[in-house]
C-alpha cells in the first residue's frame, strides 16, 4: 500500500460541528487539503447520496459516512472526535466519533481490503475506546495504522 | 450450532464488513460458529461447499440480492438486512437459532424472499461489464429455447423425409396446419407425427426474442423488468425487427422499469408499484416505441430492399449470391434476412420455370448462406477454440450443428446476441462467400427450407456442400480471430470462477 490509510493531519481531535453535514464537510476539507480528494463538493454530494439511502450512525456513538467516488484518489480515512454529539441516525443516540471513509470509484479488490479491515475493527469496543482516549491526532492515526491490517 | 451468513450493503465498504465482524463476534460470545461471506466491494470469497453443507442455518444480512443463493437452498434461515446485523448481532443470532430449532425456514423481516431466477449481474462491476452481463443473462435464458425448438424442428424435418416419398418431406411437413393436427390427428401417420414435432418446435421458437428481451430487462431491473421486456420482445417480432430489435427492447424495457421502480411515490401507492404501475407504464412505453417508432422505418426499409433486389435480378449471379448471402448472415431471422429469404422463396413460385432457372440457384445460394452462421459458431465453440466461449455458448454450440445443418439460422442468435459486432461481421462475410460459391457452382434447389434434409431435391448438390463448408470455415476463422483479439470479460470471469471453485473443492476435500 503506497499511501497509508490515515495520517495525523486527517484527524480532528476537538471538532466542533453543528450537524452531520457540517462535520462531514470539515473532514472532507482535511482529505482535500491532503490531496486525497480532488473535488470536495463532488465528493460531499456522493457521501450525502449514500447517507440518504440509509443513515450510517452505528451503535456506540459512531458516525460512519462513506462513499466510493471518482473524486477520490486513494483509499482514505478521516476521523473527527466531536466536542458535541450530532445526530447520525443511529437508534441509540448521537455520534461523537466520526469516521469518514473515502474509496476510489474504480478501486481494485486489494485496495479495498484495507477498508474492509477497518470496518471490521470498528465493531470492537476496545478499538473505539482507544481512539476516544488517545491524547492527540498523531496517536489516533498511529492506533489505526497499527490495528487495521488486511486479513 | 453452525451458521453460514452472507452480508452485503449498497456501497460495499462498511456495513458489509461490520455486519460480518459483529455476527462472528456474537457467535463466539454465544458459543456458536458463524462463518460469513462478505459480498462487498473488496471482492468476495465464496464459502467452501463443505462449510455450507455443515451449517445448521443461514443468516442473510444482505441489502443486495444474495449472489448464488441457491447454494443455501433448503436450510432454515433468517433474512434481516445488513443494518440489523450491525446494530443487534446477538439478536439476529438468537433469531437464527430459533429458526433452526423451529426446523423450517422462518423469515423474520417483512419482505419474504421467494426463489427467483439467477442473473449473471455483478452490481459492483463497471458499466461496460454490466452491459455484457445483462446481455449474457438474456442469452443464457434464450439458449434452451433455441436448442429445444431447433432440435424439434430438425427432427420434424428428418422424420418428414421418411414419411413422404420423393424427398420433399421437409417442405410438405410445414404445410400441415395446427388446426389439422388438432382435429384429425392420426397416431399411425408418420407425417402427422413429423408435423407435431415441427409445430412444437416452431412454437418454442416463437419465444426466442421475447425471452431474450425479457431476461435482459430482468437482469437490469429485476422482476419489474420482466413484463415490459417480454412485451417488447413480442412487439419486436410483430414488427419484424428480429433479435436485434429484441436487444433494443430488452435494454429499453429494463431501463424504464429500473427508472420507474425508483420513483419516490406515496406510501399508499408503493405496494402496487411492482405489480401494477411499473409493468403497466413501462410496457406501454415499450409498446409505443416498438410498434409506432421502430416498426414503420423497418417496414419501409424492408420494402425498399425488396424493390432494389427485384431490380437487380438478371445481372451477375455470383454477385447477387454474395449480396443475398450477406443479407442472410446479417441478422439471422431479422428484417434483412427476411427480405433475402422472401426474395428467394417468391422466386420459386414463378410460373413455368425450367430445371436450371436462376430462381432455383438463388434459393440454393440463400439456403447455403443461411446455414453458415450456426455451423460456423458450432465449429468455433465446440471444436476450434472452446475457451473463447461461455459454458452456455458451448452447450448451444452442440445444438447449433444440427440447427445449422437443418438451415435454422436462429441457432446462431445466442452467439450474435451475446457479442453482436464480432459474430455478425464473421457471419456476414462467411454467408456472403457461401452464397457466391453456391451460385458459381450453379447449385439449384426447389425447396424453400430443410437444409441437408432436402439434398436429394438439389441439382449440383456437391457445389452446394462446398459452398456451405467454405463459408463455415471462413466465418469460423474470422470469429475466432476477432474474439482472440479481445477476449470477453464475461468468459474470463467464468473461467476464474471455475478455477476458484476447483480450488475450493480441493481445499474442502
Amino acid at each position: 500500500m503506497s499511501t497509508p490509510l490515515i495520517t495525523a493531519d486527517l484527524v480532528a481531535v476537538d471538532l466542533a460541528a453543528a450537524d452531520r453535514d457540517d462535520a462531514t464537510r470539515h473532514l472532507i476539507g482535511l482529505l482535500a487539503a491532503a490531496g486525497r480528494v480532488t473535488d470536495a463538493d463532488g465528493f460531499h454530494a456522493d457521501v450525502r447520496a449514500r447517507e440518504a439511502q440509509m443513515a450510517t450512525g452505528m451503535p456506540g456513538g459512531i458516525g460512519l459516512p462513506h462513499a466510493r467516488s471518482e473524486h477520490v484518489t486513494a483509499p482514505s480515512l478521516a476521523i473527527g472526535r466531536l466536542t458535541q454529539g450530532v445526530d447520525w441516525g443511529a437508534p441509540d443516540g448521537p455520534a461523537t466519533l466520526v469516521f469518514l471513509i473515502a474509496a476510489p470509484a474504480t478501486g481494485e479488490g486489494d485496495h479495498l481490503q484495507i477498508l474492509a479491515a477497518l470496518a471490521r475493527r470498528l465493531v470492537h469496543e476496545s478499538f473505539k475506546t482507544s481512539l476516544r482516549e488517545a491524547p492527540d491526532a498523531a496517536t489516533v492515526a498511529e492506533i489505526v495504522t497499527r490495528e487495521v491490517v488486511p486479513s | 450450532m453452525k451458521f453460514v451468513a452472507v452480508s452485503s450493503c449498497p456501497t460495499g465498504i462498511a456495513h458489509t464488513y461490520m455486519a460480518a465482524e459483529a455476527l462472528e463476534q456474537a457467535g463466539r460470545a454465544a458459543g456458536h460458529e458463524v462463518v460469513v461471506e462478505t459480498q462487498g466491494a473488496a471482492g468476495s470469497t465464496p464459502l467452501a461447499p463443505a462449510v455450507i453443507a455443515a451449517a445448521d442455518g443461514v443468516i442473510y444480512a444482505a441489502d443486495l440480492e444474495v449472489r448464488d443463493k441457491e447454494r443455501f437452498a433448503g436450510k432454515p434461515f433468517v433474512d434481516v438486512g445488513v443494518k440489523k446485523a450491525v446494530h443487534d448481532a446477538p439478536g439476529v443470532l438468537a433469531a437464527a437459532i430459533a429458526a433452526v430449532e423451529a426446523g423450517a425456514p422462518a423469515p423474520t423481516s417483512a419482505a419474504v424472499h421467494t426463489p427467483s431466477p439467477a442473473t449473471k449481474v455483478d452490481r459492483d462491476a463497471s458499466v461496460g461489464t454490466r452491459v455484457r452481463q445483462w446481455l449474457m443473462t438474456g442469452v443464457s435464458y434464450m439458449i434452451p429455447f433455441v436448442a429445444a425448438g431447433g432440435i424439434l424442428i430438425a427432427l420434424g424435418f428428418m422424420l418428414a423425409g421418411i414419411a413422404w416419398d420423393g424427398g420433399n418431406g421437409a417442405v410438405e411437413v410445414t404445410k400441415i396446419p395446427v388446426t389439422d393436427l388438432v382435429s384429425n390427428f392420426d397416431p399411425t401417420s408418420l407425417q402427422q407425427w413429423s408435423a407435431v414435432l415441427f409445430q412444437t418446435g416452431a412454437l418454442a421458437f416463437g419465444f426466442l426474442v421475447p425471452v431474450l428481451s425479457g431476461f435482459i430487462a430482468y437482469a437490469i431491473a429485476d422482476r419489474p423488468g420482466l413484463v415490459p421486456g417480454f412485451v417488447g420482445g413480442a412487439a419486436s417480432v410483430a414488427v419484424g425487427a428480429g433479435f436485434l430489435g429484441g436487444l433494443v427492447t430488452g435494454f429499453l424495457a429494463g431501463g424504464l422499469a429500473w427508472w420507474i421502480s425508483r420513483w419516490n411515490v406515496p406510501k399508499g401507492v408503493r405496494g402496487v408499484m411492482p405489480v401494477v404501475v411499473t409493468p403497466l407504464l413501462s410496457s406501454l412505453v415499450v409498446g409505443i416505441v416498438t410498434l409506432v417508432v421502430i416498426g414503420r422505418p423497418i417496414a419501409a426499409a424492408m420494402d425498399g430492399l425488396s424493390d432494389w433486389l427485384n431490380g437487380l435480378s438478371g445481372n451477375n449471379l455470383v454477385l447477387l449470391g454474395a449480396l443475398l448471402g450477406a443479407m442472410m448472415g446479417f441478422d439471422l431471422g431479422g428484417p434483412v434476412n427476411k427480405v433475402a429469404y422472401t426474395f428467394a422463396v417468391t422466386g420459386l413460385a414463378t410460373e413455368g420455370l425450367t430445371a436450371d432457372a436462376n430462381q432455383y440457384k438463388i434459393m440454393a445460394a440463400v439456403m447455403a448462406a443461411g446455414m453458415v452462421a450456426p455451423l460456423a459458431m458450432a465449429l468455433a465453440s465446440t471444436v476450434v477454440r472452446k475457451s473463447l466461449f461461455t459454458h452456455a455458448e458451448r452447450e448451444n454450440g452442440k445444438a447449433a450443428w444440427l440447427l445449422g445443418a437443418s438451415f435454422i439460422s436462429e441457432g446462431a442468435i445466442p452467439f450474435a446476441a451475446a457479442d453482436p459486432w464480432r459474430v455478425i461481421v464473421s457471419s456476414v462475410v462467411g454467408s456472403s462467400v457461401a452464397g457466391a460459391v453456391s451460385m458459381a457452382f450453379g447449385a439449384g434447389l426447389r425447396a424453400p427450407h430443410g437444409g441437408i434434409w432436402v439434398l436429394p431435391l438439389m441439382s449440383n448438390f456437391w457445389g452446394f456442400l462446398v459452398a456451405v463448408v467454405v463459408g463455415t470455415v471462413i466465418s469460423c476463422a474470422i470469429v475466432v480471430a476477432l474474439k482472440s483479439a479481445r477476449p470477453s470479460a464475461v468468459v474470463q470471469a467464468e473461467q476464474a470462477a471455475d478455477a476458484q471453485l476447483a480450488a475450493a473443492v480441493a481445499t474442502a476435500a
